[in-house]
């Protein structure tokens, strides 16, 4: 074989690993392709939930593992005027609505919950980018409330309602009953400590540890028992879900 | 006169199958990888690290002619990613079993240790042959030589399987599922360090396989990856083109 011949076959792959490239692009855009694409995730999702059981424990750390600075993901301040007009009141008239497929719908104040039975857990926090933080979350378990309302039997997610706007829309988010029930899934209203300051989501946010950071949702206003997704923003289970294509199951 | 060629069968059907399965699947994983990376493009050790942590590697930015998708959108680079793992994940597992099975890594991967294949003496005599192009032992030319021996096997038993690993220690479902996956490597982020070197390892892997199977001979070497025959070269001083 001469060098010439070799130098062809060369820019030939090359050429051919750059048409491969673009083609993986043009493949996606193909609607059958990207059912299989979009497979993965309830591969995935099916996968974890075989290899761990329902109650398997987020790993927790001791306080001298935590981050220095826990920095602030997503929205860093809602800025709307009801959002910053609770700021300034210290979030007095701030309530927390349970409803959708319950049989006492509840509505209640910073104080209400505060009052409630807590967990505190070190854990981390994993961004959907790639890094990684840790702190200490105070606040009560989400089943708590989610027994308080009676939840109904037809229920199936909880979609959470954020007072950050995305694109005119408030922010949302939603779990299924395996991870709303979890004991690590909480209401954190505090933070390494303190209080819940605006940048991580003040008054309450959510901590569904065994996913990523974008199910995470902050700013709490409302909480919704519901049978199905479909109807709820662009059906798809989160802001995100529904406008970049995130995966609903954020376990991995 | 020439000899007329000699040809052997050299790979096995399962052998060629998930060797091109691979070769999709790893494209398609250090694309993809490479756009995820593109996110967050810091490396830490430990449980931890964002922003105002210190990394130990600062990246580039990956330029579009080797990411997919071509442009930044992270959404679709984790849907082939996470797909494709699968495929990468489970491609591996079914090669083992079935190469246990019909014994291929005991015909073809057996390296003897300190007795003869790892003596300083064998292993400057393959780099001997290396530099002067010769592959093959012409007394035995299906026989793998030393340091094709070495790669396949760190390829398939360490870089592929700590590729996986680390993997699934990035995610967060599975730290609690399989926590010892994170005292394994140290952490989250030492998880996702490593899973880039191993990437940098394998990616090293393929360029030189790439680069020594057309030094090889294309034609022949990659034929013998679709039908199995290989044509054995023939002595130097002959015409092989």
């Amino acid at each position: 074989m001469t060098i010439l011949t070799r130098r062809a076959v060369i820019a030939g792959s090359a050429a051919g690993a750059g048409l491969l490239l673009s083609g993986c692009d043009k493949v996606a855009e193909v609607p059958a392709f990207r059912k299989i694409l979009f497979s993965g995730e309830i591969m995935n999702r099916g996968l974890q939930r075989a290899l761990s059981n329902r109650a398997a424990l987020a790993p927790e750390f001791t306080a001298a593992e935590m981050s220095p600075r826990f920095r602030v993901n997503g929205t860093h301040n809602p800025n709307t005027p009801d959002y910053t007009a609770m700021v300034a009141e210290n979030f007095a008239h701030w309530r927390l609505k349970i409803g959708g497929l319950v049989a006492k719908p509840l509505s209640l104040s910073l104080a209400q919950v505060r009052s409630l039975p807590t967990r505190t857990q070190i854990t981390r926090h994993d961004c959907v980018e790639g890094w990684s933080a840790i702190g200490k979350w105070h606040g009560p378990q989400l089943g708590t409330v989610l027994k308080a309302a009676g939840i109904r039997d037809s229920a199936r997610y909880i979609v959470f309602t954020c007072a950050d706007l995305y694109n005119g829309a408030p922010y949302y988010e939603s779990i299924d009953l395996v991870d709303a029930f979890h004991p690590q899934t909480i209401l954190a209203w505090a933070l390494n400590d303190r209080v819940l300051d605006v940048g991580h989501g003040a008054p309450l946010r959510l901590r569904v540890e065994r996913q990523l950071g974008y199910k995470h949702a902050k700013y709490i206003t409302q909480i919704n028992a519901v049978a199905s997704l479909a109807g709820i923003g662009l059906g798809k289970g989160g802001y995100w879900e529904d406008h970049v294509d995130y995966d609903w199951y954020a376990g991995i | 006169m020439t000899t007329p060629p000699r040809t052997i069968y050299r790979h096995r059907v399962a052998t060629r199958i998930w060797h091109w399965v691979n070769a999709v699947t790893l494209f398609i994983m250090i694309g993809s990888g490479l756009t995820i990376l593109n996110a967050h493009p810091h490396l830490y050790w430990g449980a931890y690290g964002a922003n105002f942590d210190h990394p130990w590697l600062n990246t580039i930015h990956w330029p579009a002619y080797v990411t997919i998708p071509a442009h930044y959108n992270l959404a679709i680079a984790r849907r082939w990613h996470l797909l494709f793992a699968l495929v990468l994940a489970f491609g591996l597992l079914g090669y083992m079993v079935t190469s246990v099975v019909n014994r291929h890594f005991q015909r073809k991967l057996r390296v003897r240790v300190r007795v003869r294949d790892l003596s300083a003496a064998n292993l400057w005599h393959d780099v001997r042959e290396h530099l002067a192009l010769r592959f093959h032992d012409p007394a035995d030319p299906n026989a793998y030589n030393i340091f094709q021996k070495l790669s396949y096997v760190g390829v398939i038993f360490i870089l592929i399987p700590v590729m996986i690993l680390t993997g699934l220690a990035m995610s967060p479902g599975m730290d609690a599922a399989w926590p010892w996956l994170l005292d394994v490597f140290g952490g989250r982020q030492s998880a996702r360090s490593v899973h880039f070197i191993a990437a940098a390892a394998l990616t090293a892997f393929i360029v030189v396989h790439l680069a020594l199977v057309i030094l090889a001979g294309p034609i022949n070497e990659v034929r013998s990856m679709i039908t199995g025959r290989w044509r054995v070269p023939q002595e130097p001083g002959e015409d092989v083109a």
